[in-house]
């Protein structure tokens, strides 16, 4: 069980407080979720032909720099990166593809968190203050961001089985709830070449989104083939590259709270972490309804 | 009238405050700030007292009150008035989900909409909606009032047992054993009464009243695709 | 008749019983109710013996050489924790499914003895406020008869998520107990089938849970010990989320736990035993650093103090009783047996506790029946049993060499069966194997 928070500037001014702004609301969710906490971010776009990875290591000690120059080499290209926390947000010239080989023949202890354009994803154990401090949030800028802080149900509590889960380019998906027919979803997905690292059924979710996009789907139709197909009490939070979605169940126990000002939406499992946000006494608040799908994102 | 700032103190010691007020206490007027969405504010009141919040409140706010007068000025969380077994407790706003949950009596009113599952398992309390409420309002709901002026979600009143159901707008759907049911003059004369005393206007004559068709209340093989 | 013994062979996959079943469910159309737990045979502390004083361990003597037993529960938050003489507590059982003069000698019993007793779902009775000195209340998805007076009056809160003979499920109660009384407790029409809610009207899952426990402990002044009770099912995972939601106690019911109306199938067919379940509960404790803080009470089939004197050895605080606490007031006592013939079984079978005609007066609300349980008597007897299963939880205590019943351990105890040795993680008696582990 968890909390889930999603932030989506609609004025861009506000993009240099996007992390400052997501820590509060993360550290509003903290009693929901002692275990862990995660985020995506979606920052800085790279340019046409690179792709940006996120990258996790579970020592501190590990040398990005060797990793980034040895990438440099060997396929001939250029590549820079930043370290945050535990994480580094490698960005590079080249194929994914090829950058998936070489890191899993060269570093095959290097987990992938997230892959995209623009989205870098955080994740560690432990309270959601330390994780804000840890990973430096006041200082990420950025257009949109979902949050989640973790109250591990039934998998382990690691740095894998946090979420966010990404398994697609700049898309992710956090959830508060517990899905009942995950463990049968799972070995479906394995057999049409879905990946799964963890246990963890929100991974299932994220995975079973990922299967219906590349089938075509638009995020539309993808989540309304989710509400059909998973089965259980969930609240999504959902990032794409260019903004978020919010959907719940047919019996919608578990919570969700929507607010919107002219200059940002959010949403939240309680409002306490909406309370801190700029304008927010004065913001529209709602609740979304059951089974209906709501998309924000830029033209 | 006594302000307490709730960025200054914790909801514990509001609460230890007002849970110790002597009886016949003359400290009867409470005003709260800045609650930003806390949980548990002004829960388990024995006195009638006045407290006004002004701002937004997480869950369970006026949780099992008795006697005391709660109006929150903005919206509420999930359980607002949770258990009520007396008194009035009031919401400017709108409502998360189970308000009013299995409350035993008094006055519940909610201006604006309350969300899903309304009145669950309510046991006498009244429940007075301005706007609309969501799917499931009135489940397993056992006696009292529910009056929604708005429209009403998916399985109104599902599982309800005696509770009667007032609705003026449309409803989505009526729950297992649930069906519309005839205005009599002692039901207009019912909802007049909770409309004036939740303070809100609205003509008796435009609402249908639903509630059990008391079908389900021992078992029976025949009603078993309603379970 | 014939004389060849194949003709009459009984089928294993349909013996009569289930055939009698199958012809119930064809003739009524709806699934069997009853009360009382499991009774199929399931791996159970019978499955362990302890390894008494030996030539490396020695034992104490007995009544000069003091065997402790007392227990404090709620030690985690609450101002005002539960002292209890002796690890054994009545567990939670409704009035409605007891009639009112069981819960007054459950409630007689216990004070003389120095412990607990918990009401159930439908609310408190002032027969057992007033006749239990320490008594926990529940709070369930039904909310039933839920007052926060009563809330203030109680020594401690039991949220209950689930029991142990029907997790996942609500409570039942049959028509012909929802007297006048049963119903304006309740707030229901009198002579109704009752269906309890199986979750609680508002809020679901842990992350909620907290939140909704913080709230009683702002309306108890943060004095009351805050129980939750669980069903055993993903015990290890539920532990450990209990603890996260700011639980003081768990309360942990096997699938032996019994009810006074459920479906069979629930009963017989969903949780798991208490003994394997005792077992992930500490674990789960364990790894969180929570156990001995957050108290462990274990029910569902405790019989004797040689159940007792195990559960305590696998890391429990207290154990908790329902059923055997009633068998001690007369349930299934050889006596009024034309009675239980009127119901189709008789004494040593009889699970009709749904019907409301218990033959000894137990779990009725027909005065005429309730009559035949006299509270001070029944209440004699039940402290007899009581205070029998403290003496051989010291017994076989002392015989292990512990001043004080709680520092029975794991290591005291080997297993007769693989699946036991499995479950309780012992090894098998006479050898170093657990199964399941290196």
């Amino acid at each position: 069980m968890c909390g889930i928070v999603g932030l989506y500037l609609k004025n861009s001014a506000l993009e240099p407080a996007l992390g400052h702004h997501l820590g509060s609301m993360l550290v509003g969710m903290s009693a929901r979720g002692p275990d862990s906490a995660g985020i995506a971010v979606y920052r800085k776009p790279v340019p046409a032909g690179s792709i940006k990875l996120t990258l996790f290591h579970e020592s501190d000690a590990f040398d990005w720099q060797a990793l980034r120059r040895a990438l440099k080499t060997d396929l001939k290209t250029d590549a820079h990166g930043e370290i945050r926390g535990s994480h580094y947000v490698l960005v590079i010239a080249a194929e994914l593809e090829t950058v998936r080989s070489w890191l899993a023949i060269h570093h095959p202890e290097l987990r992938v968190m997230g892959i995209g354009e623009s989205i870098e994803i955080y994740k560690e154990k432990g309270l959601p203050k330390n994780f804000v401090s840890r990973f430096k949030l006041d200082e990420l800028s950025g257009s949109h961001a979902v949050g989640h802080t973790r109250m591990a149900t039934e998998s382990a509590i690691t740095t894998e089985h946090s979420h966010p889960f990404s398994t697609g380019a700049d898309l992710c998906l956090v959830h508060n709830g517990s899905l009942s027919n995950h463990n049968r979803w799972r070995q479906k997905l394995s057999r049409r070449g879905i990946d799964f690292q963890t246990d963890n059924d929100t991974e299932v979710a994220a995975g079973y989104l990922s299967w219906r996009l590349n089938e075509g789907d638009s995020l539309r139709e993808a989540l309304e083939h989710g509400l059909k197909d998973l089965d259980g009490f969930y609240t999504f939070a959902i990032g794409t590259r260019l903004g978020f979605a919010v959907v719940r169940d047919a019996i919608a126990c578990k919570p969700a709270v929507l607010a919107e000002t002219d200059d940002w939406v959010a949403m939240a499992s309680e409002y306490r972490s909406i309370a801190p946000l700029p304008g927010a006494e004065a913001a529209d608040i709602w609740e979304p309804e059951p089974e209906t799908i709501y998309t924000w994102e830029r033209a | 009238m006594i302000t307490v700032d709730l960025q200054d103190q914790p909801v514990r010691t509001l609460n230890a405050q007002l849970i110790q007020l002597p009886e016949n206490t003359n400290q009867k007027a409470w005003r709260v700030v800045n609650p930003m969405g806390a949980h548990a504010v002004a829960v388990g009141l024995t006195q009638a007292v006045n407290v006004d919040i002004e701002g937004h409140v997480g869950y369970y706010c006026a949780g099992m009150n008795q006697l005391a007068n709660i109006t929150v000025h903005g919206h509420a969380g999930t359980g607002f008035a949770e258990n009520i077994m007396s008194g009035i407790a009031r919401v400017t706003g709108n409502a998360s989900q189970s308000a009013g949950a299995s409350g035993h009596g008094g006055l519940v009113v909610i201006e604006g909409n309350a969300s899903s599952r309304c009145g669950i398992s309510m046991k006498g309390v009244n429940i007075v909606v301005g706007g609309s409420v969501g799917h499931m309002s009135a489940f397993m709901a056992q006696a009292g009032n529910l009056v929604v002026c708005g429209d009403a979600g998916a399985d109104l009143g599902d599982s309800m047992y005696e509770a009667k159901i007032f609705v003026r707008g449309t409803v989505a759907s009526l729950g297992s054993d649930v069906i519309a049911k005839e205005m009599r003059p002692e039901h207009l004369e019912l909802l007049s009464r909770l409309l004036a005393a939740a303070e809100i206007a609205a003509d008796p004559g435009s609402f249908r009243r639903y509630g059990s068709a008391r079908n389900l209340y021992n078992f029976n093989v025949d009603n078993a695709d309603s379970y | 008749m014939s004389n060849d013994s194949r003709n009459l062979s009984e089928s294993a996959t349909f013996p009569p019983r289930v055939m009698a079943e199958i012809q119930r469910a064809a003739h009524e159309g709806l699934y069997d109710i009853r009360g009382a737990g499991a009774k199929r045979r399931l791996p159970n502390f019978d499955d362990l013996l302890f390894l008494g004083a030996s030539v490396s361990r020695y034992p104490l003597e007995g009544y000069r050489e003091k065997c402790d037993t007392n227990v404090t529960i709620g030690t985690r938050y609450a101002s005002k924790p539960i002292e209890l003489k002796i690890p054994i507590t009545i567990a939670g059982m409704s009035f409605g499914s007891l009639g009112a003069n069981a819960k007054e000698a459950l409630g007689l019993a216990a004070t003389a003895m120095g412990t607990s007793t918990t009401t159930g779902d439908g609310g408190m009775t002032d027969e057992e406020r007033n006749s239990s000195k320490t008594l926990v209340y529940q709070l369930l998805p039904s909310r039933y008869g839920m007052d926060p007076d009563h809330l203030r009056k109680a020594d401690a809160i039991e949220v209950v998520i689930g029991q142990g003979a029907k997790p996942g499920g609500g409570g039942m109660l049959l028509g012909l107990k929802i007297t006048d009384r049963v119903a304006q407790m309740r707030t229901l029409p009198k002579g109704i089938d009752q269906r309890s809610a199986c979750r609680h009207p508002d809020w679901t899952g842990p992350d909620d849970l907290e939140i909704k426990i913080h709230e009683l402990r702002e309306i108890t002044n943060w004095e009351k010990p805050i129980y939750i009770k669980i069903g055993a099912t993903r015990t290890r995972y539920d532990t450990a989320l209990a603890v996260k939601a700011g639980a003081d106690a768990i309360v942990l019911d096997g699938m032996q736990g019994g009810t006074a109306a459920t479906q069979d199938v629930f009963i017989e067919h969903v949780g798991i035993p208490t003994l394997p379940a005792v077992r992930q509960a500490v674990d789960a404790l364990q790894e969180l650093d929570m156990h001995r803080r957050v108290q462990l009470i274990v029910s569902g089939g405790i019989r004797t103090g040689a159940d007792v004197a195990k559960a305590l050895a696998l890391g429990a605080d207290a154990v908790s009783i329902g059923m055997a606490s009633l068998i001690a007031m007369n349930c299934n006592a050889p006596i009024y047996q034309a009675d239980y013939e009127k119901l189709g079984t008789r004494p040593g079978y009889c699970h009709q506790c749904h019907t409301g005609r218990c033959p000894v007066g137990i779990t009725t609300q027909d005065p005429e029946l309730e009559s035949r349980l006299n509270p001070e008597h029944a209440a004699r007897r039940l402290k007899n049993y009581l205070s029998t299963m403290v003496l051989e939880t010291q017994t076989l205590a002392r015989a292990c060499g512990k001043t004080h019943v709680l520092n029975l351990e794991p290591e005291d105890l080997v297993a007769l069966t693989v699946e036991s040795a499995a479950m309780a993680r012992v090894p098998l008696a006479g050898t170093d194997w657990i199964p399941g582990r290196q």
